[in-house]
């Protein structure tokens, strides 16, 4: 598993990133059979195992720990509280996309969560249905029609594509906790809402563990199908998926038998 | 017409009394409107889950028991198992694509069952049916409601002899078909049919539920 893009980066990491992605544009010619949503793959398998290896080594022993010894309602409390920072960042999203239900309904929840409910340790507005409407800046880009470019592995973050990445200096401006002018606050809160993800990611990585074969080419099918149903929605797709039916015998002519769909146009 | 078929049969069997009390539950299923499926089946899958300990610890003999009388009768698993498959299922032999769907069957039920632990207070809220009459083909959207963010849970059916069939999953916007097709096609490239097969049986053999799960790369 590797880190949420959503964990906010140290400073010194900010220069190197834009660096990074120039060297993949430029060193990275794609393999003649590349899947097309992957042309960097060989480069991004480097960048997911060395990511594996870090998790494995440091970030998940970290969560397993954290998680065996403090009790759950606090880390309920401290994923409310970083939950309620990032309520104000999908806030400005929210507008940004000219999503007026979603806006208000996330504009309510951080009034709810930071007064009633205590600095946002206390996640009061999901008792009141008011529901979360987590939007980031790549989602925004998304929204208004920027394609998502080649898919792409972020060293210590992740999963992401070319539009996200783009989209992160934006975020990292949106990540309250990057503001704090006092560096110790600013470096603990980070650590640990960086452990507060991983812990939160450890049934879901378990999951993967025990899915898939590859693990690689596994998180990149999930990762760009999530992020594609997160901006269009699942309404915007068909009942039923275009493609031929191979439980079914050969079609002789062009029109499959029975209840299968009509071949592809 | 005053009696429609439903009362027809209804009024048959209460002439006719027990005899007949086989036959109804068919005349039933065959009929039933695929959202109401997902419905009963998703009830009766939580409170299952939610009555029996052994199957919340993960359980897995028991799992793959409840699995196979509640859900897998709902469900068109050959054509999951083909869909992921792809163009190699036509060169597969008959023993192959046996093979292919017991694996692929065990791989997702493990994965799964690690998650069955975490069922707890849920409840689940099917969506309305967007759908027109002779429709054979419909997406069932439904959202698991607990703690925290709704889960969204669709499902793709089909109308077959037998009544609407399940034969793929959507979890949180990512189709289940879709995601393993590209891994099986990876491995049916580099070591063909039988290849893949070996791989899910390792797989299921190698118990992934262990904390960590298996390291491979």
């Amino acid at each position: 598993m590797t880190l949420c893009r959503k964990a906010a980066a140290s400073t010194w990491f900010r220069g190197s990133l834009a660096g990074l992605v120039l060297l993949v544009l430029q060193g990275c010619a794609s393999a003649p059979n590349a899947n097309p949503r992957d042309p960097w793959e060989p480069f991004n398998r480097q960048v997911h195992s060395f990511n594996e290896g870090l998790d494995e080594a440091v970030v998940k022993p970290v969560a397993i720990a954290y998680q065996d010894v403090t009790p759950s309602f606090l880390r309920t409390g401290v994923s409310n509280f970083f939950g309620n920072l990032s309520d104000v960042w999908s806030l400005v999203n929210n507008v940004l996309q000219l999503k007026p239900k979603e806006s208000a309904e996330t504009l309510a929840r951080v009034g709810v969560n930071t007064t009633i409910g205590l600095a946002g340790v206390l996640d009061v507005a999901t008792q009141l249905n008011l529901q979360k409407h987590n939007e980031d800046f790549g989602q925004t880009l998304g929204h208004w029609g920027v394609p998502t470019g080649p898919y792409l592995v972020l060293p210590l973050m992740g999963p992401s594509t070319l539009r996200d990445t783009a989209a992160l200096p934006v975020n990292w401006q949106g990540n309250l906790i990057g503001r704090l002018d006092d560096s110790t606050l600013r470096h603990s809160l980070t650590a640990l809402r960086v452990v507060d993800l991983r812990a939160g990611l450890l049934l879901t990585g378990r999951m993967i563990d025990s899915a898939s074969l590859d693990k690689y080419s596994f998180t990149r099918d999930a990762y760009l199908q999530r992020r594609r149903s997160l901006i269009r929605g699942s309404l915007g797709e068909p009942n039923s998926p275009q493609e031929e039916r191979y439980d079914l015998p050969e079609p002789v002519n062009k029109t499959a038998p029975g209840a299968s769909p009509p071949s592809r146009p | 017409m005053l009696l429609n078929r439903r009362n027809w049969t209804r009024l048959v069997a209460t002439a006719f009394g027990s005899s007949l009390n086989l036959t109804l539950p068919l005349a039933r299923a065959a009929e039933e409107a695929p959202d109401e499926i997902i419905r009963r089946m998703s009830t009766d899958v939580l409170s299952t889950i939610k009555a029996d300990k052994d199957v919340q610890n993960g359980d897995v003999r028991k799992i793959i028991n409840f699995v196979d009388t509640m859900i897998m009768p709902k469900v068109n698993f050959l054509r999951m198992t083909a869909s992921a498959v792809g163009r190699s299922w036509r060169q597969a032999t008959p023993e192959q694509q046996k093979r292919l769907q017991e694996e692929f069957k065990n791989l997702l039920v493990r994965t799964y069952a690690g998650a069955l632990s975490q069922v707890q207070d849920q409840t689940i809220n099917v969506k309305p049916l967007r759908a027109q009459a002779g429709d054979t083909e419909v997406t069932v959207r439904t959202e698991i409601l607990g703690r925290g963010e709704p889960i969204q849970l669709d499902y793709r059916m089909e109308k077959t002899a037998g009544g609407w069939k399940i034969y793929d999953l959507n979890v949180l916007g990512v189709w289940l078909v879709e995601t393993y097709r590209t891994q099986f096609a990876q491995e049916i490239s580099a070591r063909g049919i039988d290849g893949l097969i070996a791989t899910l049986a390792l797989r299921n053999k190698n118990g992934a539920m262990t904390n960590a799960g298996p390291k491979k790369n």
